[in-house]
């Protein structure tokens, strides 16, 4: 792999840009391989990143059906924080900041990690009480968090409207400055190009339609849409889409996936200066470093595979983001998009093993996964490599749901995240 | 936006109207204290989630508040049918252009 620096970019600069070469390699599909792994987002290139770089083990495919960073990995508002309630959850979302930090160096790819803050905003007295028991249990851990008078909140983000006619005024805010944000597409290709350079296949266009067993049950391959391709293990990580692969094994899941919505505003000048959201009013805003402002909306009420989502939906966050920050009413939306999120009943991933030996999945992020990326590869590899879960993963089992020791941040939260 | 036809009222309603409830033909056990922890789970945690044909619950909220029960394409997200709360799962084979959940793809055991 040709390193990326200052240096390599002033030759480049000076050769007309003409050996830069590709990022990664697009090898045909082996017959078979150690570990497979469904689905080309950040998660599951993240996972195959980490199994060759921590494991050694650097005979693995990465197969997506369509290109890679292409599902949630490409469509999401890139909000990165680590704020929850349960220990569980903090020691997870936690160890993925840690890793955010010093993610560029490790890649050595821009990821553009940018910790400008992560504020979310209280309406009711509801919100005032709920988040200050996250900023004590959040201290306990060891994880940053503040509480902000509505004119601390302003002084923050000066463009907020704390004003008390509002139609749901301010009445504070939960502050974590190490929250931010990370260039969604640099993710998926800078895991994706370290990882190629370690030796992992990364093929596109190549979608999982079944999943083939041995005699005694364990997991011997898949069928894709390029044929059969066997493997030792095989890691699903697809998403919207995991309680369809999962249900080639007969594997039920606690899951159900909805579309998620997001848009971006036409490019301006800098003007906002950190990441803002609003359960209560559901909207969820920051400005990319390309000016647009990337807001984000809620999830539809019914199921659905159809990447689109109604316009309500959007209206409604729209109305939000124009009593909130009303400089923006005269804004002109430029594009917006869904994607298909798939929600467990606790809203807390899944990280496990599963009843059928050899086969592994990491799923149920629903609305929130990216800023988790680097922590959930990281532990889904070492769950993979040793059949064994990481201490920070060994709660996210599927077997929670018939135990009843959930990671209950739905009844923390109450709403996307 | 959907348009949703409601079986009571016999109109097609914007989805403004409705609140999706679930996956339909749900039933709760009546010995829900006896029965073990794997089969209160499946009951209540456990979904279908199909790709193609999904049997849902909806409420008429702002009309009649009724609930009833449709067969929706999540693919499409085009309504097949929908019918009264109590009535069978229609059968729907031969309903021209569905996207049923493949189970072909399995193979092996
Ligand atoms: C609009 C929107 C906004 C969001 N905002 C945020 C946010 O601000 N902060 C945050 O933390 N999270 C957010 N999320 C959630 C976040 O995007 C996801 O949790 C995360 O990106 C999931 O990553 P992934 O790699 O697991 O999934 P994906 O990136 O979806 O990757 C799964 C891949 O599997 C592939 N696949 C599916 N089926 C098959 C098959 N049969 N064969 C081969 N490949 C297959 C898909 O094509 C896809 O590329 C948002 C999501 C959306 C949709
Ligand atoms: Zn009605």
């Amino acid at each position: 792999m040709r390193r990326y620096s200052g240096f390599a970019l002033v030759r480049e600069a000076m050769r007309g840009h003409k050996g830069w070469g590709q990022q990664w390699s697009s090898p045909e599909p082996k017959k078979e391989y150690d570990v497979i792994i469904v689905g080309a987002g950040g998660h599951g290139l993240a996972t195959a990143y980490y199994l060759a770089k921590e494991h050694g083990i650097t005979n693995i495919a990465v197969l997506e059906k369509g290109w890679l960073g292409g599902g949630n990995t490409g469509r999401n508002t890139t909000i990165i924080r680590s704020n929850y309630l349960y220990d569980e959850s903090a020691g997870l979302y936690d160890h993925a900041v840690k890793l955010w930090e010093n993610l560029s160096q490790d890649l050595n790819y821009n990821v553009m990690y940018s910790p400008r803050g992560v504020m979310m905003l209280a309406h009711n007295v509801h919100d005032v009480q709920v988040f200050k028991r996250h900023i004590h249990a959040n201290r306990l851990n060891g994880v940053d968090n503040e509480w902000l008078t509505p004119e601390a909140a302003k002084e923050y983000c000066p463009p907020l409207n704390i004003s008390q006619s509002a139609r749901y005024p301010v009445m504070g805010a939960a502050l974590q400055r190490r929250g931010g944000t990370a260039r969604h597409d640099a993710v998926a290709w800078g895991y994706a190009r370290a990882a190629s350079d370690r030796g992992v296949h990364v093929i596109q266009n190549c979608e999982v339609t079944g999943v083939r067993r041995g005699g005694n049950g364990q997991v011997t391959g898949v069928e894709t849409s390029r044929g059969f391709i066997g493997a030792k293990k095989v890691g699903v990580v697809a998403a919207g889409h995991t309680s369809v692969i999962m249900e080639m094994a007969d594997v039920r899941m606690p899951l159900e996936s909805f579309p998620l919505q997001a848009l971006v505003s036409e490019p301006v000048k800098p003007c906002f200066p950190c990441v803002v959201m609003s359960n209560t009013v559901h909207a969820y805003i920051s400005q990319s470093d390309k000016g647009e402002l990337v807001i984000g909306a809620g999830t539809d009420q019914y199921t659905s595979y159809s990447q689109t989502g109604g316009l309500h939906i959007i209206q409604h966050t729209l109305d939000a983001i124009c009593e909130m920050f009303p400089m923006f009413t005269r804004m002109k939306m430029l594009r917006s998009w869904g994607g298909i999120v798939d929600v467990t009943p606790d809203r807390s991933p899944i990280i496990a093993k599963t009843p059928v030996s050899g086969l592994y999945v990491n799923c149920g992020w629903g609305t929130g996964g990216f800023k988790a990326t680097p922590g959930s590869g990281h532990v889904f590899a070492h769950t993979i490599a040793n059949d064994n879960p990481h201490r920070i993963n060994t709660a996210y089992t599927i077997e929670r749901f018939n135990s009843g020791r959930l990671i209950d941040e739905a009844a923390a939260a109450a709403v996307a995240h | 936006m959907l348009l949703i036809h409601c079986p009571y009222c016999e109109e097609e309603r914007p989805e403004m109207e409705f609140r999706h409830a679930g996956e339909a033909h749900l039933e709760r056990p009546k010995n829900i204290a006896e029965i073990s922890d794997e089969a209160f789970a499946a009951y209540f945690f456990y979904r279908d989630n199909p790709k193609g044909v999904v049997f849902e619950r909806w409420r008429h909220l702002h009309g009649c508040a009724r609930f009833f029960n449709a067969a929706r394409d999540t693919v499409s997200d085009k309504f097949l049918t929908t019918y009264k709360a109590g009535q069978p799962k229609p059968d729907l084979v031969g309903a021209a252009n569905m996207n049923i959940p493949a189970k072909s793809g399995k193979s092996g055991k």
